[in-house]
């Protein structure tokens, strides 16, 4: 009874923090590509605009739910329900962290560690295509139609590249749980370079995670590969007959998707929640410091306020920043929360990056979009797991 | 658990596959199929073969009723006009369908083996080690030359398609 207790609990806090911060990565995405657009972003609802994720959900809740009267009924429902929970379910194998240990009980910062955990990401990610799919053809619309096959095109495509990515690590980790990847990539050589896979020998997988990088992006549906929704061509392509909680979904599905792959990139390739260098360099003391100086700012630009309220809210957040930054030093929620803080950075780091990609490169046209992933991508990832196997035999006894 | 999880998914997987007779629409009917592969994963899974699970729905599900779906869309398939039934077709139908499939058990029956009878999670060589050690050490020769196969199917694909164009 005692693991469906936990399972319960855990389930329960994953999917309040996963959700809440879907939201939130949205709110962080207006804000980057303002600032990239020299704009300001939203920021008129709560200080500095952090809550307008929630005037956002309040405003697609009460919207009118409409159906158009051209479309597949069935279909048309069903669609957005399958795009938002393939990509909901991908959570449940991602390990956050090591085990979380209060005096005798212990269990792992994770909902399942399935053995075939990668495996089942990948498939997931594959049968994610039959939402966007069928909201194009069941919206009975031309430009939905062209969006559902031009995705269900890429990503098809994109699934073999990033497959054969995925793989080269695999073959030098010899494991397909998240967990016992994670293990492999401890360590460090010569005392400071991390084992990661991408610094790893006997071959490091630095052109792999490019490529899974890039194959993410066309799998997500993000710019530079968002054909799908290419709003000069298509409208919004699959979805534009959905509105209120329907159109959710699928934007709720595309950044879970992206959280989810991020976390895949985070694990495989970057370590998981292996620091970047070793504890005894003082590692530990990164999230302390970046914290500090995080509220450092906030109180300096409270003291000097730019803008009235900038009084008040900053040196809130100050102090919100300063007591993270001290709840890094005790030692017992260290433990728990350093290879969490190692984990999240990472992710966001890639997050980052995929905002960032947003602000700065234009749409690929759509023969590109395939020849890209055919002619260049495909050849690449081949050759690049033929060294690795080769090198990995050659090595291994 | 894994009884009432069998016989759920069971129930899914038949009520599926005679969906995917009944509909009219093929994208109805590709959907039931997906549906059927689904249900035959949860069911590898739940006789111990994880692997096989996530390669069928990597494969089935993920790949090939994805190509359906995108062709059926592509080529914008209507819904299938029912042509009216012969008299006999209509009265003998079933009954022979019936007598079919008991001779059709009876030989399985009497040619086969006895076995024993399948057990949740029995299946202890369904890891991907062993499966792989099978592919590429046993049974090397056999998979090598099905990829051959399947290679020429693709070529003959290709050159069939290339004669239309010109």
């Amino acid at each position: 009874m005692n693991f469906f207790v936990i399972s319960l609990i855990k389930s329960g806090l994953v999917a309040f923090v996963l959700l809440t911060a879907l939201a939130y990565i949205q709110w962080v995405e207006r804000k980057v590509l303002a600032h990239i657009q020299l704009r300001i972003g939203p920021r008129r609802v709560g200080p500095h605009g952090l809550l307008q994720p929630l005037a956002d959900v309040i405003k697609l809740l009460t919207k009118e739910d409409m159906i158009p009267s051209h479309v597949n009924k069935f279909f048309y429902l069903l669609a957005p329900f399958l795009a938002v929970m393939f990509a909901l379910i991908s959570i449940a194998v991602i390990p956050f962290g090591t085990e979380v240990k209060i005096g005798s009980f212990s269990t792992p910062m994770q909902l399942t560690d399935l053995n075939i955990g990668v495996l089942f990401i990948l498939g997931l990610s594959g049968i994610g295509v039959y939402g966007v799919a069928l909201a194009g053809w069941a919206s009975n619309n031309k430009y939905s139609l062209i969006g559902g096959l031009r995705s269900s095109a890429q990503m098809i495509s994109y699934e073999l590249p990033m497959a054969l990515a995925i793989a080269a690590p695999l073959l030098m980790l010899n494991s397909l749980s998240f967990r016992e990847l994670v293990d492999g990539q401890a360590g460090f050589y010569f005392g400071f370079i991390p084992r990661w896979a991408i610094f790893q020998g006997p071959f490091p997988q630095i052109v792999s995670f490019l490529l899974f990088m890039v194959a993410a992006f066309a799998e997500t549906n993000r710019v530079p590969f968002d054909l799908p929704e290419a709003e000069n061509e298509l409208v919004a392509g699959f979805h534009t007959e959905y509105g209120s909680m329907k159109f959710a979904a699928f934007f709720m599905a595309e950044y879970c998707n992206m959280v989810t792959v991020s976390c895949v990139g985070a694990l495989l390739f970057l370590g998981g929640w292996q620091p970047l260098w070793p504890a005894e360099y003082g590692s530990k003391f990164v999230p302390t410091l970046i914290f500090a100086i995080a509220g450092l700012i906030c109180l300096s630009h409270g003291l000097r306020p730019a803008r009235p309220f900038d009084r008040f809210t900053l040196p809130v957040f100050a102090v919100i920043f300063l007591g993270i930054a001290a709840i890094f030093l005790v030692p017992i929620l260290a433990t728990i929360l350093l290879p969490l803080f190692w984990f999240l950075a990472k992710v966001g780091i890639i997050l980052f990056i995929y905002i960032w990609i947003r602000g700065t490169l234009p749409r690929f046209r759509y023969d590109q979009l395939m020849s890209f992933a055919w002619t260049f991508m495909f050849p690449i990832a081949i050759v690049n797991l033929f060294i690795t196997a080769l090198m990995v035999a050659v090595t291994t006894k | 658990m894994d009884a009432i999880l069998f016989l759920l998914f069971a129930a899914i997987a038949v009520v599926c596959g005679l969906n995917l007779v009944l509909q009219s629409h093929p994208i109805s009917s590709a959907l039931s199929l997906v549906g059927v592969m689904g249900s035959l994963a949860v069911l590898y899974l739940l006789l111990g073969g994880e692997f096989i699970a996530a390669a069928q729905l990597i494969v089935y599900a993920g790949a090939i009723m994805v190509l359906f779906i995108f062709v059926i869309m592509l080529l914008n398939a209507g819904t299938e006009r029912k042509l009216p039934r012969r008299l006999w077709v209509k009265y003998a139908g079933l009954p022979l369908l019936a007598v079919f499939i008991g001779i059709a058990s009876f030989v399985i029956q009497r040619m086969l083996p006895v076995t024993e009878g399948v057990k949740f999670g029995a299946m202890t060589h369904g890891n991907p080690r062993e499966i792989g050690r099978a592919l590429f050490q046993i049974y090397l020769l056999p998979f090598e030359v099905t990829s051959v196969l399947i290679l020429i199917a693709i070529l003959g694909a290709v050159v069939l398609a290339r004669k239309e164009i010109d």
